[in-house]
């Protein structure tokens, strides 16, 4: 019998591991988040795909550098600053400058995660946050080109000439309370619906095509790297409140189509609102937390400042994700709904 | 119409290796080490002294009636020592230790009951307990205790245990399909001395063979019929299995007697009916013997008391040396840092791994807070949080989150793509809860 006295494995059990692992989730986050760069890469050229480069490669390096400046052990390994890096330059316009994903992500990596401790630990979405942060120059973060017109005309990595056309997004004209497929003045150039599923309107790089979100969302379904819980209510819960509240008169069906569709909203709810980090864990913490943010986005799409209000709504239910894994806990096996605690120690 | 619960995990069943293979009857060591404790509960003492000649079947230590089974010889020959041995539980246990001269000379000291009519449930732990079984399936209970808790309440449903979620183990699967007939005889004398309405025989859908077997048993006879529930695990637990035959949930530190079922393994009702009718006590059980190391994986009918050593030598030995060696199934069951600890009662399975098998070598990294552990836990923990005040020390906050309800199952440790080792922490917890409680209690003591 091959056993000669070679140590033996002590541990506890179990002593089998599922497949996926952390870096494997990673990778299929990032794998769904290519859906939406293709795409945009498609519509806005390849300033898109070099934005996203540089956005991924400054994560990367911040992340690598204040592990090893704080002597921590390295984690660039996890895939988690790429996922960082790829959807802070999703959510920017193709015309923004080379620094502003540089400055985001600094801020995302550095402060709202690296200082908390890292993965794991962070209470607000790192991408979100910078995005929050880079609001603070609304010139360049808040103003869109249409795709196709000379997008692959743009300069790689220089600064966009100012003088490109900018175009109004579907949710700007929704703010004054149009649909964006009519116009009162006819000169305007009139956004089709079709051509907002698809993602032939101006907005970010990644935030535009609605169809291929939902292939994305698809694929992270099918792979369990997420649970439908959080998109549905979130997503369920625009559509709800945009459908029985439509603005200046509109008709519902209509109105709630392209609320569903413009802006970030699809983007937020599939990549944003899902990140484990900043979500309850519970299936009834994911509904609460999704109805929170779909009632805040329509709050500031209606009464705010800005056009779109996905940022600042899941920023704020990430500050309540923890306070609902501590009030929405599971029924506790054999009790009833309300019994939570017997403290019977054996 | 399959049974779920909410929770559990799909491993990688690895049954396919043995679940085809009939079980084969192990040649019988030249000595059997008996641990004189292979049940919950209190120790036995020695009955025999060295240098006794005993017989197979024989009883050799006996202890308190109320919470021990009893231990019989599984080979006849001489006592050569009553000394601390190795255990498969880590620890060194009085055992005995008996040479075997390979004449089978049987005792036959167990008295046979009068089975025409019903037996009554004392009478029946009165035999189960001078046979010596115990909760085959794992629990390591002894029968008889249980038996006689249950009488005291109202059992509606008796509950055959045959799910077998574990990965690997093939054990029970196969007494299904080669010993249908002793598992009803045994399940329907528990549910008429019980006073049982219903009887189940629960099997997961997975077990084809198994469940079209107990199905020509079942349907041939009244009063008992197969439950076919989800191929899942960890299914066969207590609570799980209770909860998904008849729909109702253990409460928190009861048992299932609480909600009127009386839930027993398939190898223990086959044991049962061994004891009633031909009067033969436990001397013998089914090991399955698997893993990536092992170089022809069976299922043995294995005499108890016999060294681990000689169960892998007898599957032809090892491939390539072992990286870990485990008693007990992959999810629940115990490394072993030697071979030479025996095979116990409550021994389903010993299962020797490759490196690298099962996903074992990814180091523990950091909670990425994905939730799974809550997702798939069957007693609806949220170990995420348990494991962070385990870390932060507080351990009464491990407490107000349930830890006692944790069974060990072993789904948050399986799925968590950190690595992280979470039911180590739990059981690191409970340990020191314990000790806390102990404390208490000793201060208490001293004040008055």
């Amino acid at each position: 019998m091959k056993f000669n006295k070679k140590l033996l494995l002590m541990s506890s059990a179990p002593h089998i591991r599922a497949e996926e692992n952390a870096r494997s989730i990673m990778l299929d986050v990032i794998i769904a988040l290519m859906f939406p760069l293709i795409m945009g890469t498609y519509f806005f050229g390849w300033r898109a795909l070099s934005l996203t480069v540089v956005s991924v490669a400054s994560s990367v390096f911040f992340e690598f550098i204040y592990r090893l400046i704080m002597k921590k052990p390295q984690s660039v390994g996890d895939l988690s600053a790429v996922i960082t890096g790829m959807m802070i330059a999703l959510c920017l316009p193709v015309t923004t400058p080379i620094w502003i994903p540089v400055v985001g992500a600094f801020f995302a990596i550095v402060i709202v995660k690296q200082l908390y401790g890292g993965i794991g630990k962070n209470f607000l979405n790192p991408a979100l946050a910078a995005r929050a942060v880079l609001f603070s120059w609304p010139a360049f973060v808040s103003v869109w080109t249409k795709p196709g017109t000379g997008a692959f005309s743009l300069p790689l990595f220089g600064n966009v000439s100012p003088d490109v056309i900018t175009s109004p997004t579907p949710l700007g004209k929704m703010k004054e309370g149009l649909l964006p497929s009519l116009s009162v003045d006819k000169a305007e150039s009139l956004i089709d619906f079709r051509d907002v599923v698809v993602g032939n309107v101006a907005g970010c790089i990644g935030e535009v095509s609605a169809v291929v979100i939902v292939a994305a969302l698809i694929y992270l379904l099918v792979r369990k790297v997420i649970t439908i819980h959080i998109p549905l209510a979130f997503i369920g819960t625009v559509a709800l409140l945009t459908y029985i509240f439509p603005q200046g008169g509109n008709e519902p069906v209509q109105w709630m189509l392209y609320s569903v569709c413009s802006g970030g909203l699809l983007f937020g709810a599939v990549f944003m609102a899902t990140d484990y980090t900043t979500s309850p864990i519970t299936g009834i913490g994911k509904l609460i937390y999704g109805v929170g943010c779909g009632v805040i986005t329509v709050v500031i799409r209606y009464f705010g400042e800005h056009n779109e209000g996905v940022t600042f709504a899941i920023l704020m239910m990430n500050c309540c994700a923890c306070f609902i894994d501590r009030v929405v806990r599971p029924r506790r096996f054999g009790a009833r709904f309300f019994e939570r605690k017997g403290s019977e120690s054996k | 119409m399959l049974f779920n619960f909410k929770g559990g995990i799909y491993p990688d069943v690895k049954k396919a290796v043995t679940h085809k293979k009939a079980i084969e009857e192990a040649d019988a060591p030249k000595e059997i080490i008996l641990p004189l404790i292979q049940h919950k509960g209190s120790i036995c003492n020695p009955i025999v002294s060295v240098g006794d000649h005993v017989k197979l079947g024989q009883r050799v230590a006996e202890g308190d009636p109320s919470d021990s089974a009893p231990i019989h010889s599984s080979v006849s020959g001489r006592v050569v020592a009553i000394e601390p041995r190795l255990c498969l539980t880590g620890e060194n246990i009085i055992s005995i230790v008996i040479e075997n001269d390979f004449k089978d000379e049987e005792a036959n000291e167990l008295i046979i009951p009068d089975a025409t009519n019903r037996i009554e449930a004392d009478v029946l732990a009165d035999v189960v307990r001078d046979a010596g079984i115990v909760g085959l399936g794992g629990s390591a209970r002894p029968l008889s205790e249980k038996l006689l808790a249950a009488a005291k309440e109202n059992i509606k449903t008796v509950i055959i245990n045959g799910a077998e979620c574990e990965p690997y183990i093939t054990a029970d699967s196969r007494v299904m399909i080669e010993q249908s007939e002793k598992i009803y005889d045994g399940a329907m004398l528990i549910a008429k001395a019980l006073g049982a309405k219903e009887v189940f025989i629960a099997v997961e859908s997975e077990k084809e063979k198994a469940i079209s077997e107990l199905r020509r048993v079942t349907t041939k006879k009244t009063g008992c019929r197969l439950f076919v529930l989800h191929t899942k695990y960890p299914q066969g637990d207590e609570r799980q299995l209770v909860r998904a035959v008849t729909g109702k949930e253990i409460p928190p530190s009861g048992t299932s007697p609480d909600v009127g079922a009386f839930v027993v393994n398939v190898s223990t009702a086959a044991a049962v009916s061994m004891a009633v009718r031909k009067g033969k006590p436990l001397t013998t059980r089914v090991v399955t013997v698997s893993g990536s190391a092992v170089a022809n994986p069976k299922n043995l009918l294995v005499r108890i008391g016999t060294p681990v050593k000689v169960i892998f030598a007898a599957c032809g030995g090892f491939v390539e040396h072992p990286n870990k060696i485990t008693a007990g199934g992959a999810m629940m069951g115990m490394a072993q840092y030697s071979l030479e600890a025996p095979v116990v009662k409550a021994t389903n399975a010993v299962l020797a791994f490759c490196e690298n098998e099962g996903k074992m070598s990814e180091k523990a990294g950091v909670c990425i807070r994905c939730g799974r552990c809550a997702s798939v836990c069957p007693m609806r923990l949220m170990p995420i949080y348990m494991y962070k005040n385990y870390k932060l020390q507080r351990y009464d906050a491990c407490d107000k989150l349930n830890i006692w309800d944790c069974t060990e199952c072993g789904s948050c440790s399986y799925i968590c793509p950190a690595r992280l080792p979470l039911v180590s922490s739990f059981k690191a917890t409970k340990k020191k809860l314990k000790e806390k409680i102990s404390e208490e209690v000793t201060e208490e003591n001293e004040i008055q």
